[in-house]
């Protein structure tokens, strides 16, 4: 427990001390908010779907996560790179135990970044139902941080440098987050479309933000929570599988 | 201590560490050396659980690295030959990192890294992060946190390489002080022959992946007719200089620091 601890901490230590990375982080967001939210306000409202601000933030704060966690996860090809890597895999900790301490860390950090996109989403004009909400929310933001971490652990530990980089942003990132329903409605898709979205994780993690901001979803929180659950219960499983069969 | 038969290790095509039997007893302390290239870091891998032998059995402290990985991390302590400190905290965070991972209790923690930080004259830079030390500076940290633990086994993978001569006396002399009190048992490379003639009770030579000669140095020199380690060593292994088949990640490591200047 204690391990774990030191481990989460170590991760948390670092992302305080990276200002730069963490103001970096959220320039994205906040170009995706100003550009499209008011943007495509009019357009959206004149398609009888009121305020798409408030409908964009959920999605952006997805945004902020995804990025963040899967950087996270796929920090350990750093940590094969400069060394520290070995120094945790020849300690007497199990390797379980060794990722499970830097998944809880990365999403932590993720969650935050999350977090800080959502305060911002509010300086920008977003408006949740109640605030209240913000609890259960949160929730649901450390549930997708938690999914996508494994998952970036589950490729940093299938690669052996930062060569294959840019094809994760563009075959993986990129598509993860275009598809997810983040930036338009889930409803009256094409078919090819809904089934992408539905296929894809992020989008029960930005429905259910939806539904606990606004009251308004396309699955159901009964269905994305359990989705959400159980992809991330697989994807922490198959990340700490991949994670045991790294040799140096 | 540590049993070896027959190790192999292959990548690909080439073979690394080639058909390799030694043992090393309780409480010796054991010279392993060998030009750049010759096996000695892939066999050191394997005895420390990080990388899985193609062939061949290993007993370190009576457990099997791939059977029971964990029995076997809990018994030695490793000093890597290229750097394994987190840049980003500082040399205080390391250490306490480090004695967490191996369960050093809390009240020992923190006294050993007190007295192990002044070893190295490091305590007034305790909270310095190690990205803005020296080369130097970090091998001796590393040094430090090496010994933050009191295992059975310490394996050191040229540790005195850039260090400067007062820090690696210091460095042998609390080594053989805890070989002699505790009785650790020490297996070590170097490229510094005098420092193996002087420290090392026993000395493996690897060539090419394969043990050439084994035995006390002055064993050695006898065999070879020589005066001393070195002349025994270069007559074993010749005096052609080895050529290194850069990895991926020395590539990415070469570039990192293109860039961060």
């Amino acid at each position: 427990m204690k391990k774990i601890y030191i481990l989460w901490l170590r991760q948390i230590k670092r992302w305080l001390r990276s200002r730069s990375r963490i103001i970096g982080s959220l320039a994205q967001p906040l170009l995706f908010l100003w550009a499209l939210g008011y943007g495509f306000s009019s357009v959206f409202e004149k398609a009888g779907q009121g305020n798409y601000l408030n409908f964009l933030a959920p999605g952006i704060i997805g945004m902020g996560i995804i990025f963040t966690a899967i950087f996270s996860g796929i920090e350990v090809i750093w940590d094969r790179q400069f060394g520290f890597l070995k120094e945790t895999l020849v300690a007497p900790m199990s390797r379980l135990h060794i990722m499970i301490g830097r998944t809880l860390g990365g999403a932590t950090i993720a969650t935050a970044q999350g977090i800080m996109v959502m305060f911002l989403a509010m300086l920008f004009g977003f408006r949740m139902e109640h605030w209240l909400s913000v609890f259960p929310a949160i929730g649901v933001m450390f549930l997708i941080a938690l999914l996508f971490t494994s998952l970036g652990t589950m490729i940093a530990s299938l690669l052996k440098d930062m060569q294959g980089f840019q094809l994760i942003m563009n075959f993986l990132i990129m598509p993860l987050f275009f598809l997810s329903g983040a930036l338009f409605p889930l409803e009256g898709l094409p078919t090819t479309l809904s089934i992408i979205a539905r296929l894809d994780p992020l989008s029960y993690g930005i429905d259910a933000l939806r539904e606990i901001f606004l009251g308004m979803g396309h699955y159901g929180l009964t269905v994305d929570l359990i989705a959400l659950g159980s992809i991330t219960a697989i994807f922490l499983w198959l990340g700490s599988y991949f994670f045991k069969k790294i040799q140096i | 201590m540590i049993q070896v038969k027959n190790l192999t290790k292959k990548f690909g095509d080439f073979v690394a560490v080639d058909d390799i039997t030694f043992s090393v007893n309780h409480g010796e302390i054991f010279a392993f050396l060998g030009p750049n290239g010759a096996g000695k870091t892939t066999t050191i891998k394997m005895l420390t659980t990080l990388l899985e032998p193609s062939a061949g059995k290993v007993v370190v402290n009576g457990n099997d690295p791939v059977q029971s990985p964990d029995k076997v991390r809990r018994s030695f302590e490793i000093v890597f030959q290229d750097q394994s400190l987190d840049d980003e905290l500082t040399a205080w965070e390391n250490m306490e990192f480090h004695g967490v991972l191996y369960d050093v209790p809390k009240l020992i923690r923190k006294e050993r890294i007190e007295q192990l930080l002044t070893f190295v004259d490091l305590w007034d830079r305790k909270d310095g992060l190690v990205k803005e030390f020296s080369g130097g500076i970090k091998r001796r940290l590393e040094i430090a946190r090496g010994l933050l633990h009191h295992p059975k086994i310490i394996f050191l993978d040229e540790p005195t390489l850039g260090l400067d001569p007062q820090t690696r006396n210091h460095m042998w002399t609390y080594l053989r002080e805890l070989n002699k009190t505790e009785g650790t048992t020490i297996f070590f490379t170097t490229h510094y022959m005098e420092e193996a003639e002087r420290i090392a009770g026993r000395v493996a030579i690897i060539d090419h992946g394969k043990i050439v000669a084994m035995g006390a140095p002055d064993e050695l020199k006898k065999q070879t007719e020589t005066s001393s380690l070195e002349e025994a060593y270069l007559a074993l292994t010749g005096k052609t200089v080895r050529e290194e088949t850069s990895s991926a990640t020395d590539d990415m490591r070469n570039r990192h620091r293109i860039w961060s200047k």
